[in-house]
């Protein structure tokens, strides 16, 4: 078997069970040191689904997202993605997902189809189901003609719409993005989230995308939100604004972190 | 492969391993990304061959009359001091570029690159191996740049040197290369990079046998010379230098082994995300 081929399965339950779902914690919990960054928080994500976890800054979002690409070990509590333990099969578990970090994680000095290459290599696919795989991505997202430009010579939106290529590369079931958005302007933003709407409903992945930004949220199937690392509200949109008893996703969201009663303080 | 609705494929569900040659595709990422980013840092390429060059061309001429070298093994007859310094000028390079690898680890570690690395599927012990090697395969192309240009100012070794020093550089890149590794899992910032140049890139250079004979070194001071018995460094360099001229200092092998194998367990545990060590420091303050 050459490294062009796909990877030889060894089923250990049923390849045809839809039920298991793409990402699922069970009490998660961590802190560092004596600060508590989770809470107990529990959540599961069906298959093909597009969820938005949704909290201000500070809210355990990036810690989270931490421990689901074990760069965390779980102390407390289990994760599992698509039924593999991020711990105990983490190979298994890293394979079926896709990782945008909140920090540019392109290499600058290298070209695009060089970091693509690198991050296809890290999966172990071979150069030429690469090529085939890049070349197509690219086109998907109308940058082929940028591939042997320097990264550096992008602009933040770019840099960002090339990462989502990349953690797409190796065909993840599960993508996760982290504040993908953050400081791209308006036009950039609608860009990357058409991107990942469209990317989403052609290959079937599911998405578990951070954000503070509550006009992220529309369309969204489910939405988790977190607030000082505990998990306060996950559903349907319809589901929390109604279970809040607010009029719109803002002010539910406003109720779920306390901004609303900053704001009867007078402290906004 | 089975495809559930939404045209999702379930390969998911099942447990895969990588084959040999997906870890093969793996390990030639990792050494093309390393030599890719060595080829874009011209400085890097340049000031690792100046720096020795520097010591081979006015220190050693400086030295010449000052110090003087007596007849000791691997040597057979009197050597001028650019020759007993030769060996211990590709330590230091492989010393430099291990301490630049551990350099570019935290680099990336703040830029983020890093963690491309670590989330990889493949075992985290297989990716710093992976990177390990690709940092020793750029210091051993500097090595022997400097020995080309150090041959047209008259050292020279037997051919077969050039031959068995290549397997004495590669252990001793490791091991430095893996000491370089283990120190970037307890640097914090970038910023304290500095302390590892004056803390251990020097008293590991100037504490051994790169510059004097240890005989020289235990006339002088009898507790410097323990401390360069103690050091690793010498014997990476003692290593070298036998091998320079077609011989192996099992000693120092031994020695070089082991401590290879001690920094590669600890730079493993240390990037362990059990321990956390690593990025429990960068994100200590992160959401």
């Amino acid at each position: 078997m050459g490294p062009d081929v796909e990877l030889k399965t060894i089923h250990d339950k049923p390849a045809t069970d839809a039920s298991v779902p793409a990402l699922e914690l069970a009490s998660v919990s961590y802190s560092y040191g004596r600060r508590q960054a989770l809470d107990n928080i529990s959540f599961s994500i069906a298959p093909g689904r597009f969820a938005v976890l949704l909290g201000l800054n500070g809210a355990g979002k990036t810690t989270l997202f931490s421990l689901i690409s074990h760069l965390f070990a779980t102390r407390n509590g289990r994760i599992h993605v698509f039924g593999n333990d991020i711990d105990r099969r983490s190979g298994e578990a890293l394979r079926r997902l896709g990782i945008v970090f909140q920090a540019r994680t392109l290499d600058l000095d290298l070209t695009i189809h060089q970091n693509l290459a690198y991050h296809a290599s890290l999966h172990g696919i071979g150069s030429r189901e690469t090529d085939r795989r890049i070349h197509e991505l690219m086109q998907s997202i109308d940058m082929s003609d940028r591939l042997h430009e320097k990264a550096r010579n992008l602009s933040g939106g770019q840099i960002r719409r090339v990462e989502i290529i990349r953690a797409l590369l190796h065909q993840p079931s599960l993508l996760l993005l982290d504040e993908a958005t953050v400081g791209l302007d308006i036009k950039s933003r609608a860009t990357i989230l058409a991107d990942i709407r469209r990317l989403v409903a052609e290959k079937g992945i599911s998405v578990l995308w951070a954000t503070h930004l509550i006009d992220e949220v529309s369309h969204a199937d489910q939405i988790i939100v977190l607030n000082q690392g505990k998990l306060v509200a996950n559903g349907t949109m319809h589901d929390v604004i109604k279970d809040t008893g607010a009029d719109t996703m803002n002010e539910a969201f406003s109720r779920l972190t306390g901004i609303i009663s900053l704001n009867a303080g007078g402290r906004l | 492969m089975t495809d559930i609705p939404g045209n999702l494929s379930i390969r998911s569900i099942g447990h895969n391993r990588f084959g040999p040659m997906q870890y093969l595709v793996c390990l030639k990422g990792i050494l093309v990304r390393e030599g890719l980013r060595y080829l874009h840092q011209r400085e890097r390429f340049i000031s690792s061959l100046v720096r020795p060059l520097l010591w081979l061309f006015i220190f050693a001429a400086g030295f010449r009359q000052v110090l003087g070298v007596s007849i000791i093994p691997p040597y057979q007859t009197y050597v001028l001091y650019e020759v007993y310094i030769t060996p211990g000028l590709c330590g230091m390079i492989l010393l430099f570029s291990g301490m630049q690898s551990s350099l570019s680890m935290v680099y990336d570690r703040e830029m983020g690159n890093m963690r491309t690395l670590l989330v990889s599927p493949f075992p985290r012990w297989f990716l710093l191996m992976s990177k390990l090697l690709a940092g020793v395969a750029v210091s051993i192309v500097q090595v022997y740049a400097f020995l080309f240009i150090a041959w047209f100012w008259g050292v020279k070794a037997p051919a077969s040197g050039y031959i068995l020093t290549l397997p004495a550089l590669f252990i001793a890149g490791m091991m430095l290369g893996a000491l370089g590794m283990l120190l970037s899992s307890m640097i914090k910032q970038l910023e304290n990079f500095a302390g590892i140049m004056n803390f251990v890139i020097f008293p590991m250079y100037f504490a051994s046998s790169a510059l004097y004979p240890l005989w020289r070194v235990q006339e002088a001071s009898p507790l410097l010379y323990k401390i360069c018995l103690l050091n690793p460094f010498t014997y990476a360099v003692e290593l070298v230098r036998f091998a320079f001229y077609g011989k192996i200092e099992w000693i120092s092998l031994a020695v070089v082994c082991g401590f290879t194998l001690v920094f590669i367990a600890g730079a493993i545990i240390a990037y362990d995300p059990s321990r956390g060590l690593v990025i429990k420091k960068q994100e200590g303050g992160n959401n």
